[in-house]
């Protein structure tokens, strides 16, 4: 097996012994099966499903985008598109803020970009103590399937580098699946969305970053 | 099957000729995972929240996820309108749906979660219970769910004497010889069983013959569903 598969549940990926069970597959008797919807891989004799649907799963150390849906005497409550609100407490805020100043910093409505600093059962805890993090200014906020955010940035973020490179945007990825762009105008933004779309529509294609790089020069030309 | 083939049935199928399927994934886009399965002219729809954390706290379990079935009949599925929301009937498939599916789900992934399947019946022309359990399938394949297998699932019927794959609703009130009898069989690919309900009497040896035409028929069933599947990702999710 070399080239990606797509695979559902209950699907036999390869029959061969020498291969080993990865990531949402099992084996058995000598058949390597697929136990997830997704596309199935093989490296280094190890056969992987990478899932391509389903809901977020939040990880520690996570960055992802969300929404400002309540404030507390504490900090805010985050909507990062997990089942749970997430929390942000005033402390993991980079500076000093008086009572009553916390709707002026961060108000219901507005988009932050954090980290999940821990998960227990009592909830998720955020941060925006770090370089890159903090309050969504302008630009647009779009949103994707989180199983496709891998596909976006690329290896070693080679895909984000190009669409950042073509459309002279910047663009934050948080792991949710939730994208922030922000270029120069309008224009540059859509453009960037319709890149990104592109990409989740084609995600399960081989030599993605190449169709890609044509894909823009076959934009440009129109 | 030469003495059987004389048989004519109503609609003029052959005796284990199943109504002509229609598949389709994705069919909601706001949940997490969705599918239209249809009979001929009965149709289920399936929908698939979760895994979440499961409410109220009580009901978590900490060693497995939940799986929570809800089948409905929309008012104007049927001739005469029915009466909307919960009834005896709606509650014991829902119950039915879950003892089918849960075989074959990976809950122990997912501790104080639940997934959710709504199941809503828009058309219903017999087997309602296993175009739901197949869309329902589907759904939670399409929602990233980790399963063991598919299932697919088909009534068998005995009209009289004579054994019937996939009955309609004309076959499920047969009035002549010994009167109908209906028997819901849902299984995985590799012809292991989930669920079995028989609604009136059968013989052992017959019981034996309907085993073997529900194997064919989720087969067939299980090829449609995985190309289905498929399919939804060719195109990009949208069609």
């Amino acid at each position: 097996m070399s080239e990606r598969k797509l695979v559902i549940p209950g699907e036999i990926i390869v029959s061969e012994k020498e291969f080993l069970p990865g990531e949402w597959t099992e084996k058995r008797n000598d058949e390597i099966v697929a136990v997830r919807f997704g596309v199935a891989e093989e490296q280094d004799r190890l056969v992987r499903v990478i899932p391509i649907s389903g809901t977020y799963q939040p990880r520690k150390g996570n960055v992802v985008i969300g929404q400002a849906v309540n404030i507390l005497s504490s900090g805010w409550f985050i909507d990062i598109d997990t089942p749970e609100n997430a929390f942000l407490p005033v402390s993991e805020f980079p500076r000093y803020i008086n009572r009553g100043e916390f709707a002026d910093v961060l108000d219901i409505g507005e988009m932050v970009v954090a980290k999940i600093i821990n998960i227990d059962k009592r909830g998720i805890d955020l941060t925006i103590r770090a370089h890159g993090l903090g309050k969504v200014e302008d630009g647009l906020i779009i949103k994707i399937n989180s199983n496709k955010v891998p596909r976006i940035i690329g290896k070693e973020g080679s895909m984000i580098n190009l669409i950042k490179e073509e459309t002279g945007c910047n663009i934050t990825v948080g792991q949710n699946g939730v994208i922030w762009i922000s270029g120069k105008d309008t224009e540059a933004e859509l453009f960037a969305k319709k890149a990104i779309m592109y990409i989740t529509e084609n995600f399960f294609m081989e030599g993605l970053t190449e169709e890609m790089k044509r894909w823009f020069e076959e934009e440009k030309g129109k | 099957m030469t003495k059987e083939s004389n048989f004519k049935r109503p609609d003029g199928r052959n005796v284990d000729e199943m109504r002509p399927i229609k598949v389709k994934v994705g069919v909601i886009p706001n949940a997490d995972g969705s599918a239209m399965f249809a009979f001929g002219d009965t149709v289920a729809i399936a929908a698939v929240y979760g895994p979440r954390k499961m409410h109220p706290q009580h009901a978590q379990d900490p060693e497995k996820g939940v799986l929570r079935c809800e089948y409905n009949m929309l008012s104007f599925s049927v001739d005469e309108r029915i009466r909307p929301g919960t009834n005896r009937r709606s509650t014991e498939i829902s119950k039915i749906t879950e003892w089918a599916l849960q075989p074959v789900l990976m809950l122990e992934k997912y501790p104080n979660a639940v997934i959710d399947v709504f199941i809503n019946i828009i058309q219903a022309n017999a087997s309602t219970r296993c175009a739901g359990i197949n869309a329902a399938a589907l759904a939670l394949a399409h929602a990233g769910i980790p399963m063991k297998n598919l299932v697919s699932s088909v009534s068998i019927g005995k009209l009289d004497k004579q054994l019937v794959v996939d009955v309609n609703k004309l076959e499920e009130d047969w009035e002549e010889g010994e009167g109908p009898t209906d028997i819901p069989v849902t299984m995985t690919p590799d012809g292991r069983i989930t669920h079995m309900q028989l609604d009136g009497k059968i013989s052992n040896e017959q019981l034996r013959e309907v085993l073997r035409l529900a194997k064919e028929a989720t087969k067939k069933i299980h090829e449609i569903q995985k190309e289905a599947l498929k399919k939804s990702v060719e195109t990009g999710g949208k069609e």
